[in-house]
């Protein structure tokens, strides 16, 4: 395609055509197509943008890495709607994780993030493959129901509503207006509330249950570092350093950043004394994780205005120092 | 144990792929692990290109080296360049033709080899980095020479597997005979394999 | 590029170094172009351009996008602008019109503005808006590894047609002409003298002029079609092209190594952008219209 404008919105195309469909950019590109992954999430189409963070703002740092796109890709398009950002921390997890994209893009209807890092992205390391058959991908709900009987955006009981593909003889409609269950243009307060309501709550379980994370010494932890990307490999040496000074610190991963898997972070803050939070910008999944602790545990944030990663000790140093 | 390698040279010597190759042998065919990460960006075309490699035998973690226990260069830009961020004690490699080595760090064991015109030998000045990753496992012994090999043949297109594989016992021959050679002269601190050290 | 090297002009003082340097930036040097690059030819054709045409320099502006030739403005000792992929042509437009006594150049890549940056290319084409566009057109994106642009002509391999391009490409002078440029040439990096005449005749020109100036990226594209080294690709634009001023533009599509037609194909006068606007207004308006004035004295 001539750019990412373009790119962002034929993968939709393509989706509406039948197929599973993903985009990859960095920075720039992912600011052009924030209006596009506004169009998929008002439309429920399932689709996986993948964007590799480099230094920013505009040109920034091509080719070198940052964490600092994380609220864009929550917020950034405008208005009221949800997404899921999942993210990898090695080449092997970007390709498990690409599955898993895909998958619940379908499962939900929605625009799935894949949130590399440049570091994860230009990163050479073993990938295990295995057998196409030991994949498991998730089809596509089309519906069960004839033509006349089927509404496009009415949702089953799990708040998603299931798909057609152009061709099968359906007629249906889909626009980026506010639209009612037929997917008819349909602007006024009552369709505007409903739908775009269900936008959100149909991503609630991302909150708790169905949130990916990875977590290690928990159970007697003092102080949990909580990261996710490249910055959750340096922070891991951290820990181990402040595990060898007697510090009793422990890991949470986030590997769902969106929704924010604020369950877990409520239910993680009353028991240590502090959560350590380093991350390649200069503050953005922190004010996640302080809204989510509520106050229960102190919060603190090791930034990096990026260009590389952080150095273990600059984690090390905020560990010993939320230690005591 | 970490093993932190550092491969540098100017664009179109095949830095990187001499990297992958030996990262590949350790991951893939030596069965343990390996990261590799490089510089892009305009500086790198042309100029000068360097690649990271970490070996390790159980995860690796923090994906960058620190100080470099091996330094590979090819240019005497890189060597310039990389020769002081050497760990005291470290091995220093070099294409002996186009670099001129004036101070290293203490303790540094150097070889050089002259990859270029052992390449040129075989017909293709290309294949020099597969020479320097055949001497590179010579002098070391860190890799298994036969997971080198595969990686070699592993990494390169069907139709110039045997140039590298040729080039790969060029190199590997003269590094044999160059730790032969030095272990007869008595210099037995420099044939050292290099993990019995660490 | 050694046998293309300009002759001194005659209106240097005798103890510059080097002509071309009160216009660049030397304290930016050395540049990140590659050995036998086109793109250095081409800042070289126009420093000479700017000389001949007596221009004052504090008036003329250059804005470019992102890619290899992107970075020419940040050697050109202007007021210059390295904007963003594919917007150097509207950002030049609000700079002409805050500001009309500036004479906008836009020096960017193929890519830059063909691809992403190919709407505004027309539109402003269609305004007639008064910017000197200067493409060089090495017909890849060079900067991001040597993907297929909208410029690369069929059966060239490219990092993503490794298997040859089977896309047309545009034909940039048919392009410009059909949008309502007033001013449409091309060069290759062979016709140094040619080019920077041309490039000396567009500063003086109003309206939308266009200069396309085919050019070797020996790294990638060169290489990538064994085409052979910068040297080597001056040898193939001397033996190819061909001369032809006022060549029908639908005549001039390039292909992978057949002939280049060059010269000027279109030199009109149409109405500009602030003409266009100031007629209609007065027409409408009548007394009532008064003039933009968009520049603020005091500041
Ligand atoms: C929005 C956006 N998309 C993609 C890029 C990456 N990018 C940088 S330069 C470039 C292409 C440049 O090609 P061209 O304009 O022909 O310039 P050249 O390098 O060939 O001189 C691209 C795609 C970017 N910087 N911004
Ligand atoms: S990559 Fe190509 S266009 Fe870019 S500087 Fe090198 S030769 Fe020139
Ligand atoms: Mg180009």
């Amino acid at each position: 395609m001539e750019d990412e404008l373009a790119a962002s919105i034929t993968i939709q195309g393509a989706v509406w055509g039948g197929a599973k469909a993903f985009t990859v950019t960095s920075g720039p590109g992912f600011s052009l197509m924030m209006e596009h992954i506004g169009y998929a999430a008002m439309t429920e189409t399932p689709c996986v943008f993948v964007d590799v963070q480099r230094g920013g703002p505009s040109t920034g740092l091509p080719t070198l890495p940052a964490q600092a796109d994380m609220m864009q890709a929550r917020w950034g398009s405008h208005g009221d709607y949800g997404i899921i950002a999942l993210c990898p921390n090695s080449p092997q997890e970007c390709f498990d994780l690409a599955i898993t994209a895909f998958n619940l893009s379908e499962e939900f209807r929605v625009p799935v993030m894949l949130m590399l890092d440049e570091c994860v992205g230009h990163m050479t390391e073993k990938v295990i493959i295995p057998d196409a058959a030991a994949i498991d991908v998730y089809p596509r709900r089309f519906t069960h129901l004839p033509p006349g009987e089927f509404r496009l955006f009415e949702p089953r009981e799990d708040k998603v509503p299931d798909m057609v593909r152009a061709g099968d003889g359906y007629r249906f409609h889909v626009t980026g207006l506010t639209h009612d269950e037929r997917g008819y243009p349909s602007m006024n307060v009552d369709t505007q509330r409903s739908s775009v309501t269900r936008l959100l709550e149909k991503l609630q379980p991302f909150t708790g249950e169905r949130a990916l994370s990875e977590t290690a010494d928990l159970e007697d932890a003092e102080v949990v570092v909580v990261s996710y990307g490249i910055t959750s490999r340096v922070a891991q040496r951290a820990i181990d350093l402040a595990r060898q000074k007697g510090v009793r610190a422990g890991k949470f991963r986030i590997i769902s950043a969106w929704p924010f898997p604020e369950k877990h972070i409520a239910a993680l803050a009353p028991k240590v004394k502090a959560m350590v939070v380093p991350e390649l910008n200069l503050g953005q999944m922190v004010h996640e994780v302080e809204r989510a602790a509520a106050g229960r545990c102190k919060v603190r944030l090791v930034p990096h205005a990026g260009g590389t990663v952080h150095n273990p000790e600059a984690i090390l140093k905020a560990i010993l120092e939320a230690a005591e | 144990m970490l093993t932190e390698i550092r491969i540098a040279g100017f664009g179109g010597q095949g830095v990187i792929l001499a990297a992958a190759v030996i990262g590949k042998a350790r991951a893939i065919f030596e069965g343990g692990y390996a990261t590799m990460t490089q510089s892009f960006g305009p500086e790198a075309r042309g100029g000068s290109s360097s690649a990271q490699v970490i070996l390790s035998s159980e995860p690796i973690l923090y994906p960058y080296i620190t100080r470099p226990d091996i330094l590979i260069v090819m240019s005497q830009e890189a060597g310039a360049r990389f020769i002081p961020e050497l760990k005291p004690g470290g091995i220093l490699i070099t294409e002996q033709e186009l670099v001129r080595v004036d101070h290293m760090p203490a303790g540094t064991r150097a070889f050089g080899v002259p990859a270029t015109r052992l390449a040129e030998e075989l017909g293709r000045k290309m294949v020099l980095n597969i020479v320097m990753v055949g001497f590179f496992g010579a002098v070391t012994s860190l890799i298994a020479t036969e997971a080198l090999r595969q990686a070699v043949a592993d990494s390169v297109p069907p139709a110039s597997q045997k140039l590298n594989l040729q080039a790969f016992e060029k190199g590997y021959e003269y590094g044999a005979s160059l730790i032969e050679k030095l272990r007869e002269e008595g210099e037995t601190e420099m044939v050292l394999s290099f993990e019995s050290e660490s | 590029m050694s046998e293309q090297t300009l002759e001194i002009p005659c209106n240097i003082p005798a103890d510059a170094v080097n002509p071309v340097e009160p216009f660049l930036r030397m304290d930016r040097m050395p540049h990140i172009w590659c050995p036998g690059c086109g793109i250095g030819t081409t800042v070289n054709c126009f420093t000479r351009a700017l000389i001949d045409s007596h221009a004052n320099l504090d008036k003329v502006a250059i804005v470019s996008g992102i890619g290899c030739t992107g970075r020419v403005a940040g050697y050109a000792n202007l007021d210059s602008f390295h904007t963003t992929h594919g917007r150097a042509i509207p950002f030049a437009t609000g700079l002409k019109l805050a500001n009309p006594e500036l004479q906008v150049v836009v020096y960017s890549g193929d890519g830059d503005l063909f691809a992403i940056g190919g709407n505004h290319f027309i539109h402003a084409a269609r305004r007639n808006m008064d910017l000197k566009v200067i493409c060089v057109n090495n017909l890849t994106y060079a900067m991001t590894g040597g993907q297929t642009a909208p410029t690369t002509p069929s059966k060239v391999i490219s990092a993503t047609n490794p298997y040859g391009v089977f896309e047309p490409a545009f034909n940039l002078v048919a392009l410009a002409e059909a949008a309502g440029a007033s001013y449409v040439a091309r060069w290759t990096t062979f016709h140094v003298k040619q080019l920077s005449r041309s490039m000396e005749e567009v500063l003086r020109k109003k309206g939308f002029c266009f200069i396309e100036v085919i050019s070797p990226c020996p790294t990638l594209y060169q290489r990538r079609n064994k085409m052979g080294d910068g040297l080597d690709t001056m040898k193939y634009y001397k033996q190819a092209s061909k001369i032809r001023h006022g060549a029908p533009t639908a005549e001039c599509d390039l292909t992978k190594s057949g002939e280049i037609v060059v010269g000027k194909f279109v030199d009109r006068d149409r109405p500009s952008y602030f003409e266009m606007l100031n007629s209609q207004m007065t027409e409408t308006l009548g007394d009532r219209y008064a003039e933009p004035e968009v520049m603020c004295e005091q500041c």
